[in-house]
């Protein structure tokens, strides 16, 4: 039993996008957003990929929720993902209610183990806080037996091509309409040297700093630093100028064919049209004899 | 929708000069066009939702979200039914339910096909508004988002109206391979929750996720299958326009057989009336020539544009690995004249 308590969840970046679309569009009046979370359950890692929320109703006493939608919008996700199983379900808000077991039971019997996800779209700690729990039984045996929520570590978790489209996202905070472009690329490069030389520039004065006496020597510091220099590949500079000279030819090279191609394919269009015009010319004379 | 009447007479009016599209959109498209790919689909297509901002005369298209169509292979399942499904129950939740285009993921800009237009012209006489949006994953996968949006110019709707692709329609139409279809500029928006969460998970991700993958000097592999991609885009060219000439040779042929034809049955009538013999009867030409049906110019628009495109982003990312290369050279020039120091 304390075996799941030892879970991790990873939780894809879209799964929290959609979580606060979703409590964006609440109806009005209500206060909370729930939903399904779909993913994958790996021995102790639960892996969250998508999630849809569910139309539902807290009263006093009850909640209502809409038990078809939930199950038919999962059939729909299954047609598209096949692997996707439920994994849990999500909240809004910071606090487990009463009514948050209810709505557990109901995923208990969806699923084994179900896990539940709370974000905090209310913003009541000053920050989007992101929490996990699961529902452990307790209780003496053959008396009343409850459930305690248990909450499990957990972490963001993203694909290379998820990371890339975040950078981009992220542009959005510092400017005022909350707007931008995709960007082309030598932008993207001359942006990553940037940082690069920002992160170089905060190592740098690490080292002068620790150098002067001023800060403490870390070791592990040191040995990420000792890694670093390491992994600089050595070569013979002559090689090396050789390789970066027949690299830059070859990409000119490249750059002037493929400008030729198009110069050609507009050529290619103007002379097809030309030819087009002279058979006309020619049927119109037949025409007049 | 009372004013539906007045926009279509100003058809040629609506056009959309920009499409504004949620983060919540790119990274849905993100997550199920990476995961078609792995999985071994082709591609991935689906749909989008949102609305149109009226705001003459610069018309916006907001798309607010999107949902993936399920796998081509699997031809149980109904298309029509999938969509209404899904699009009835979004509604419950308050999900802008208008149907304002769709999506297909692309390797390297090979989007462009008869399948793609036909669809897109499915789409735009349907719902005026529409866009497809191409989203390519081989370079996502670089680190570079690329996601552009089409539509079709007015010119391009009209000879698919009418379905002829001869050269002649092509040239009335002024079409050529550039203006077949037309880029429309993406602007991506955040909410201020969105804002606040992306802070969050700056924070969240763990930093050895972080790649700062596209400043690697490796470039000959992507590079290699561009181009190609490009010469067999160039061969197919090169036999459509080999096609196109022998067409015009016959017809030209067939106008001097023509000629010649009718010289000689001029020549006869006039013998004929110099020996006071009635005039053979009038034939009409087009029975003894038959015409020679023109082969269709939608192939070589549709090659000649996806080689203008390849070959674009060709030259972008050659541009960009100079970049690259320009670092490099005084970083190692640099390092030679401190080790020459020493």
């Amino acid at each position: 039993m304390f075996g799941t308590v030892n879970l991790t969840v990873k939780v894809h970046p879209v799964v929290l996008f959609t979580i606060a679309d979703s409590y964006e569009r609440r109806p009005e009046g209500g206060n909370r957003v729930i939903g399904t979370l779909v993913g994958n359950v790996d021995k102790q890692c639960v892996e969250v990929t998508n999630c849809f929320c569910i139309p539902h109703k807290e009263h006093e006493d009850k909640v209502e929720a809409d038990i078809a939608y939930a199950q038919e919008m999962f059939e729909l996700n299954k047609k598209v993902a096949p692997h996707e199983t439920i994994v849990g379900w999500f909240a809004t808000g910071n606090e487990i209610t009463s009514h948050s077991a209810l709505i557990h039971d109901y995923y208990a019997r969806e699923t084994k183990d179900p896990i539940h996800l709370t974000l905090d779209t209310t913003l009541s700690t000053g920050r989007v806080n992101m929490k996990a729990y699961v529902f452990v039984p307790i209780g003496v045996p053959r008396a009343t037996s409850g459930s305690m929520v248990t909450p499990v570590k957990v972490q963001m978790t993203a694909s290379e091509p998820e990371i890339a489209g975040l950078d981009l996202l992220h542009k959005t905070k510092h400017s005022k309409t909350r707007l931008v472009e995709p960007v082309p690329e030598l932008t993207k490069i001359a942006d990553a040297a940037d940082k690069m030389e920002n992160m170089l520039d905060i190592v740098i004065k690490y080292v002068e700093s620790v150098l002067a006496g001023r800060e403490e020597p870390d070791s592990t510091v040191g040995r990420a630093l000792v890694n670093l220099v390491q992994s600089v590949p050595k070569m013979d500079p002559v090689k090396f100028e050789a390789m970066l000279n027949s690299n830059l030819r070859d990409l000119l090279m490249v750059i002037y064919l493929s400008s030729l191609t198009k110069t050609q394919l507009q050529l290619n269009e103007k002379l097809s049209m030309v030819s087009v015009n002279n058979i006309r010319e020619m049927s119109k004379f037949l025409q007049i004899e | 929708m009372s004013d539906r009447g007045s926009r279509r007479n100003t058809e040629n009016e609506n056009r959309i000069e920009s499409v504004q599209i949620d983060g919540l959109v790119v990274m849905k498209l993100i997550k199920q066009c990476h995961e078609a790919e792995s999985s071994g689909n082709a591609f991935a297509q689906g749909a989008l939702l949102g609305l149109v901002a009226e705001t003459r005369p610069d018309a916006r298209l907001e798309i607010t979200h999107c949902f993936p169509f399920p796998g081509l292979n699997d031809e149980t399942i109904d298309d029509e039914d999938f969509q209404l499904t899904m699009m009835r129950r979004l509604r419950q939740v308050n999900v802008d339910h208008q149907h304002v285009g769709w999506y297909q993921s692309a390797q390297f800009a090979n989007f462009l096909s008869p399948t793609l237009l036909d669809t897109q012209f499915a789409y735009q006489t349907s719902i005026e508004e529409s866009v497809c949006l191409i989203f390519d994953t081989a370079k996502t996968s670089q680190g570079f988002i690329s996601l552009k949006a089409f539509r079709l110019t007015a010119e391009a709707i009209k000879m698919y109206k009418d379905g002829d692709f001869s050269p002649d329609v092509v040239k009335d139409l002024k079409l050529s391979f550039e203006s077949l279809m037309e880029e429309v500029p993406i602007i991506i928006k955040n909410s201020h929750l969105m804002n606040a969460l992306l802070l969050e998970l700056k924070e969240q991700l763990p930093l050895d996720i972080e790649s700062a993958q596209f400043l690697d000097l490796g470039t000959s592999g992507t590079l290699e299958t561009q181009l190609r991609v490009m010469m067999d885009n160039v061969d197919e060219l090169n036999q459509e326009s080999i096609k196109f000439n022998k067409h015009q040779n016959l017809v030209l042929k067939q106008y001097q057989d023509k000629t010649r034809w009718i010289q000689k049955r001029q020549l006869e009538n006039q013998a004929r009336a110099s020996r006071g013999e009635d005039p053979l009867p009038e034939e009409d030409i087009s029975k003894a020539f038959k015409p020679i049906p023109p082969p269709s110019r939608l192939n070589p628009l549709i090659l000649s544009g996806t080689i203008a495109n390849t070959a674009d982003e060709v030259s972008e990312f050659c541009s960009q690995s100079l970049g690259k290369l320009f670092i490099t050279e005084p970083l190692q020039n640099a390092k030679m004249s401190a080790s020459n120091a020493q």
